[in-house]
């Protein structure tokens, strides 16, 4: 027995021992605006230095009302979605109605704990409206606790975007009056802040998703981003 | 001395401040605790693939190592699913093998119902996916890089899609696993990219040849006997295993390789 | 009430060759309020009579979505009805998780099959009172079927089940060359006319005692009921007063919002 490390006839050629968990990067912000909220997030998959693929979209609609961005493990994000998506799909079946935005965003929450001994590795903004048709943004840490506000960025350039979002959203350390903010100046703000995080991150980059939610429904559009 | 290796690691008597040893760790009737695969044993490199005017083409080369033992020279790691996708593989070959059974049981299911429906790449990719997800989240993986390729569905399409021991999934219109990530991908890109729907099957062909040899020159784990597979309207091909030319003269003048001083 | 010496046990056949207890089950079928199903090439409708039990209740529910491409109309015992279509929910679910493709609607009512029988076979149980219509659309087309619960299936062109069912299927037969080409409506117009059929004497299709369900190419599963079937309740009645017979009503607005607004 004692011999047994000793006499194994093969190392393992690149991994030593298994980890069930990857980062894949990439970066996702919301913004709640007084009717409409944006969602938006990069398409860059990366693991290490490698660009996996230039187009792998991390944010989803859910519903008529919310759209989740995810980022971190890309496959527990994936499941975590199949999982969001059946979980509405009985609920529908059950009340014959979309699930609120509210209770999605507590759902979410229960769903992550209930993993929380083996999380996925997922950072969560959930985004939509709430009862009374303010746009609400909820962000989640892995293991699901989770805080409702009016702007959050987070992944792998969320430390680069969010003092940029308190600045020009909240408009902290502004001597300028805060104002409410338009849904073409929200997605100026936001196209430009993944603009230049995509030039620090390397984990940022290529398409950008923005996903615009009001009560009329929810609008996506793709956007352009450096692709080095 | 306790001579029963489950207690090995734990508190002589367990019990009080631990509580008795796990016996799914430790079944009853078994010598020694349950194992799970830590590192692969027998093992294949790179797969590339890439997207083509008419289709998909997959590349791989036939060696399986053990360590670094070119162990055995003819083993096939692109292999037909189905009527319009392929499945490459990279990593344990023992796993990759336990895959295509697991494949064929599906498929042979599926053309045993005759109800007209069929599983095309997307869904292979997906079934491989989740199959995949589920093992890493029984510390169990399947020790693969695999890449499936063909047709997308029902309506036509190309497919190109990666999976991994971990349940990564991409879609691409380039993939590489293992060294061929590092070392053929930025090839691939450059000459795909932007050019899916134009390159020919001869430009293909050519671009996946170079890169293999590419590694066949790098990559200490290759061999230059490689196969390619193809998925295009007129179906899968999977050529038999063909020799990459390589130029070995210059190592002629080189200290270490042929010149003695 | 009918006594038999063979109807006792499920497992026990009749002298005849039948399974006594499988044929009452059957019956159970035909107390169900009527349901109607016919399809296009293009698309499946399936329709059903609503009954309440009584001035103080609601209609019982008679279609059930399955998934946005698959739905039932149901006839017999509800409640067996409901544990079948939340077998079959989770079925669709399991397919789009592991295949990433909604669930083929044969392998869904052979599944359905399979476990009828087992009810047919084992000591103890007791078949499903209910008879399903199948409505569903996928890669291989618009499918309708009737489950029942000697755990036979078929496939139709056009089906009617539950009681007065006969009378359905009269004018189903009749008419059922002309459902290949049919539009959307003209499908809805032709099974409300086989659902009156159905109806006693003294009733009438209203907005209350029917729904229907539409599923096709291009068009999510969705039931229509209450205030949305007045305007298929109208092209019925304009249908009647303009070509008399077989005439096809007029085309009418169909297409993508109805599957929008159906949550």
């Amino acid at each position: 027995m004692l011999s047994h490390a000793t006499s194994c006839p093969v190392q393992a050629p690149v991994e030593h021992r298994f980890s069930p968990y990857t980062d894949n990067g990439g970066t996702t912000l919301a913004i709640a605006g007084d009717d409409f909220c944006v969602i938006a997030g990069d398409t860059r998959q990366s693991e290490g230095y490698n660009i996996n693929t230039r187009y792998a979209p991390k944010v989803f609609q859910l519903s008529n009302g919310a759209v989740l961005a995810t980022g971190g493990m890309y496959a527990d994000a994936v499941t975590l979605m199949k999982r969001l998506e059946q979980r509405l799909e009985w609920y529908r079946h059950q009340h014959e109605k979309e699930m609120s935005c509210g209770a999605l965003a507590q759902m979410l929450s229960t769903i992550l704990y209930h993993k929380r001994f083996f999380p996925y590795y997922v950072w969560n903004t959930l985004g939509g409206l709430d009862e009374e048709g303010h746009g609400a943004v909820y962000s989640y840490d892995p293991v699901g606790n989770y805080e409702k506000h009016k702007w959050n960025c987070s992944g792998s350039a969320g430390h680069l975007i969010q003092p940029f979002l308190d600045n020009q959203i909240g408009f902290k350390h502004q001597l300028a009056n805060a104002t409410s903010l338009t849904i073409p100046q929200v997605l100026k703000i936001t196209k430009d802040a993944f603009t230049s995080a995509t030039e620090r991150d390397i984990y940022t980059g290529d398409y950008l998703e923005l996903f615009v939610v009001t009560k009329e429904g929810i609008t996506k559009e793709k956007f352009e981003l450096k692709k080095d | 001395m306790d001579y029963f290796p489950g207690n090995w690691g734990n508190p002589r008597t367990g019990g009080e401040t631990y509580g008795p040893v796990s016996h799914k760790a430790m079944p009853a009737n078994h010598a020694t605790p349950t194992t799970r695969t830590q590192q692969p044993i027998v093992t294949g490199t790179s797969v590339l693939g890439i997207k083509y005017k008419d289709g998909v083409m997959l590349a791989a080369d036939t060696l399986a190592s053990y360590g670094s033992l070119a162990r055995f020279r003819d083993v096939e790691r692109l292999i037909k699913a189905g009527d319009s996708t392929v499945v490459g593989a990279s990593g344990d070959i023992s796993d990759f093998q336990h895959i295509s059974h697991m494949l064929e049981k599906i498929l042979i299911k599926e053309y045993n119902t005759e109800d007209g429906h069929k599983l095309y790449a997307r869904h292979i990719h997906e079934y491989l996916s989740r199959v995949m997800y589920n093992r890493r989240s029984n510390f169990n993986p399947l020790w693969n890089s695999l890449i499936v390729a063909g047709v997308r569905d029902r309506d036509g399409g190309k497919f190109l899609g990666f999976v991994d021991l971990q349940g990564t999934t991409y879609e691409a219109s380039t993939v590489a696993t293992g060294y061929g990530s590092y070392i053929a991908q930025p090839l691939l890109r450059k000459a795909v990219e932007g050019r899916e729907d134009t390159l020919t099957e001869e430009e293909a062909i050519k671009i996946l040849d170079d890169c293999m040899r590419v590694l066949y020159y790098r990559d200490a784990r290759s061999l230059n006997k490689i196969q390619r597979a193809t998925v295009n309207a007129s179906g899968v091909t999977i050529t038999e295993p063909y020799e990459l030319e390589s130029e070995w003269a210059f190592a002629e003048g080189i200290r270490g390789y042929g010149a003695t001083e | 009430m009918f006594r038999n010496q063979y109807d006792n046990d499920i497992t026990i056949w009749s002298p005849q060759g039948r399974l006594h207890q499988v044929e009452y089950a059957m019956e159970a079928v035909k107390q169900g309020s009527a349901c109607v199903g016919l399809r296009s090439n293009t698309h499946v409708v399936i329709l059903a009579l609503k009954r309440s039990p009584g001035e103080l209740a609601s209609y019982q529910k008679k279609l059930i979505r399955i998934d946005d491409h698959m739905g039932i109309a149901i006839a017999g015992l509800t409640s067996d009805a409901r544990v079948l279509s939340t077998f079959m929910r989770a079925e669709a679910m399991k397919s789009k998780l592991l295949y990433d493709r909604p669930l083929p609607v044969f392998r869904i009512v052979s599944a359905i099959g399979d476990k009828a029988q087992v009810n047919t076979q084992r000591y103890g149980r007791r078949p499903y009172g209910v008879g399903l219509l199948v409505a569903g659309y996928d890669d291989a087309g618009p499918h309708l079927f009737e489950c029942a619960p000697s755990g036979n299936f078929f496939d139709y062109f056009a089906i009617s089940i539950g009681s007065r069912s006969q009378s359905a299927k009269t004018y189903l037969e009749k008419h059922y060359e002309a459902f290949a080409d049919a539009s959307v409506d003209d499908l809805v117009v032709h099974g409300l006319r086989a659902l009156r059929d159905t109806l006693q004497q003294d009733k009438e299709l209203n907005i209350n005692n029917c729904s229907i369900g539409i599923v096709g190419k291009g068009i999510k599963y969705h039931t229509v009921e209450g205030e949305g079937l007045q305007r298929y309740l109208d092209l019925l009645s304009e249908a009647d007063t303009g070509a008399g017979g077989g005439g096809a009503p007029a085309q009418a607005d169909e297409g993508a919002t109805p599957m929008e607004t159906d949550m």
